[in-house]
């Protein structure tokens, strides 16, 4: 299972085993990782799950569809250069020990 | 002084934010979350899109994992209702005969289904779309099934037309109003959305008024007044909701078409709060009471509530905003369209891609965006600080709307 590591804003680290194919928001919430919302229940519709991925990981993704590109201009914290939507990144094994901080606000 | 004990009644999207919000912003003393429903607090968004075509779970819809409530201290109580409220005891009556003393009693009572009376509304395969029980019960038979009759299009209605056309049912919505989501949308909308269901093979009769289910031991058909007879193997029942307000009424609580509570949820009980479905307010922005079933409202006022108990008090005015995902439609709303007397159109609804900007007397009220997201934040923007671009300036796709904020 591919290994994700949260940073809170405070610092705070959680280093979490997700299954395949659970967004980055799902696998926050339910590890009671605190600092996402996923108000909409990951449709892409809120951007209360912003989380800025570490560098070294960006070019492992796809890039944001125009949805989640346009979302992201609202979201509560600054967006930033590697600013996505947690809820639009499925964990998987070449995103293998991918690193995410979050912002200090979602709403 | 020590911190009060607090219960909240229903454990959907407002009565988990509340709960949630009172554990993050500091508050330690005893909670106790009371949830009709068997599963611990889960998203019902999903529930008539992702969750019936497979593409999420059970358990990945949860808001918290089971244990995470007795991890911070709160006593959910799962499969139990609130009978009573004693306001001069300050208990709580529950339906296992127990009761909870509260200090501080939040009602998160949320809405029920409004029920089919028709005869043979209660046929096997006649359905109603609200919990995740309804739609596993609906999961189950939908692979079955074949022909698939709609009562009702409204958002509920619609999406699951919308799944059940890409599972490859033969579908058929039948409104009893002229057009379709006409509580919510403008008519352009409607004729948009009719015309793209239409366009994926769904079957939109409008003015359809249902009069009778009718089959043998299980649904066949569905038959209007009119005469008209659509054949059915699978209905499904979206004809709205009713607050519930019953507990609040019966122990002398304000209500009118919801529990009233002001812009800080607090009702006229000094200890009894509401938020979500259940609770009316005069919103500052609608200028009007009103009550919002939508997410945004329950986690908005969940959070409200929170804030109130514990003495930060953060008056609640957020504009509203809703969304409907149909097909790869997004449909996202932001603000309140009622009373609005001119609309302006900003991009081509030929290639599925525009919003609807909404007017009252030359002010922007309300914004509807289909796959336009930048337009809804925009709208957001706009709606929150009171600023009205010209009907020419939404209407120019050319012109920068975010310029307008500064």
């Amino acid at each position: 299972m591919p290994t994700v590591t949260y940073i809170e804003h405070d610092g705070t680290e959680h280093r979490v085993e997700l299954p395949a194919g659970w967004t980055l928001m799902q696998g926050a919430t339910l590890n009671g990782i605190n600092g996402i919302e996923g108000e909409c229940g990951g449709s892409c519709g809120c951007a209360t799950c912003h989380v800025y991925v570490d560098e070294s990981f960006l070019d492992k993704l796809d890039p944001p569809s125009e949805t989640e590109a346009e979302m992201l201009e609202c979201t509560s914290s600054p967006r930033q250069a590697n600013s996505r939507l947690g809820c639009q990144i499925k964990a998987m094994p070449e995103l293998d020990g991918i690193v995410v901080r979050l912002p200090e606000t979602q709403s | 002084m020590t911190a009060p004990a607090i219960v909240v009644v229903g454990a959907g999207q407002a009565g988990y934010q509340t709960v949630e919000s009172l554990r993050q912003e500091g508050h330690d003393g005893p909670i106790t979350l009371v949830g009709a429903e068997p599963h611990p607090p889960y998203q019902r968004p999903p529930l008539s899109k992702a969750y019936l075509l497979g593409e999420t779970d059970g358990m990945r819809i949860l808001f918290r994992t089971a244990d995470y409530y007795a991890q911070h201290g709160i006593d959910l109580r799962r499969g139990r209702s609130v009978q009573a409220i004693d306001r001069s005891g300050k208990r709580v009556r529950l339906d296992d005969g127990g009761s909870l003393a509260y200090d501080k009693l939040v009602l998160a009572t949320g809405s029920r289904v409004r029920n089919l009376t028709v005869p043979g509304a209660d046929l096997a395969g006649v359905f109603t779309l609200k919990t995740l029980d309804d739609v596993d019960r609906i999961g189950e038979a939908l692979g079955r099934a074949a022909q698939v009759v709609v009562i009702g299009a409204g958002f509920i209605g619609l999406e699951f037309a919308a799944v059940a056309r890409k599972l490859g049912k033969a579908v058929t919505v039948l409104e009893a109003a002229p057009r379709i989501m006409g509580r919510v949308v403008h008519p352009v909308l409607s004729d948009y959305f009719t015309a793209f269901h239409r366009g994926r093979g769904v079957v939109i009769q409008c003015g359809a008024v249902v009069a009778a289910v009718e089959g043998e031991g299980r649904v066949q058909r569905v038959v209007c007044a009119d005469g008209a007879v659509h054949a059915a193997d699978l209905v499904v029942v979206g004809i709205g909701v009713l607050p519930n307000v019953e507990l609040a009424e019966d122990c002398g609580i304000v209500c009118d078409n919801g529990i009233v509570v002001d812009q800080y949820c607090r009702t006229n009980d000094p200890d009894i709060f509401a938020a979500g479905d259940c609770a009316v307010f005069d919103h500052p922005f609608a200028a009007s009471r009103v009550r919002l079933e939508s997410v945004q409202n329950a986690a908005d006022q969940g959070r409200c509530v929170a804030a109130t108990i514990l003495g930060h008090d953060k008056p609640y005015g957020t504009v509203p905003w809703f969304w409907s995902d149909q097909y790869e439609l997004k449909l996202q709303m932001v603000g309140l369209t009622m009373g609005c007397d001119s609309v302006v159109r900003r991009g081509d609804m030929a290639v599925d891609k525009f919003s609807l900007f909404h007017y009252r007397g030359g002010c922007l009220r309300a914004v509807d965006s289909v796959n336009k997201a930048a337009d809804h934040i925009v709208g957001r923007k706009l709606l929150a600080a009171g600023i009205s671009p010209s009907p020419e300036q939404a209407a120019d796709e050319g012109f920068k709307l975010n310029s307008l904020l500064g």
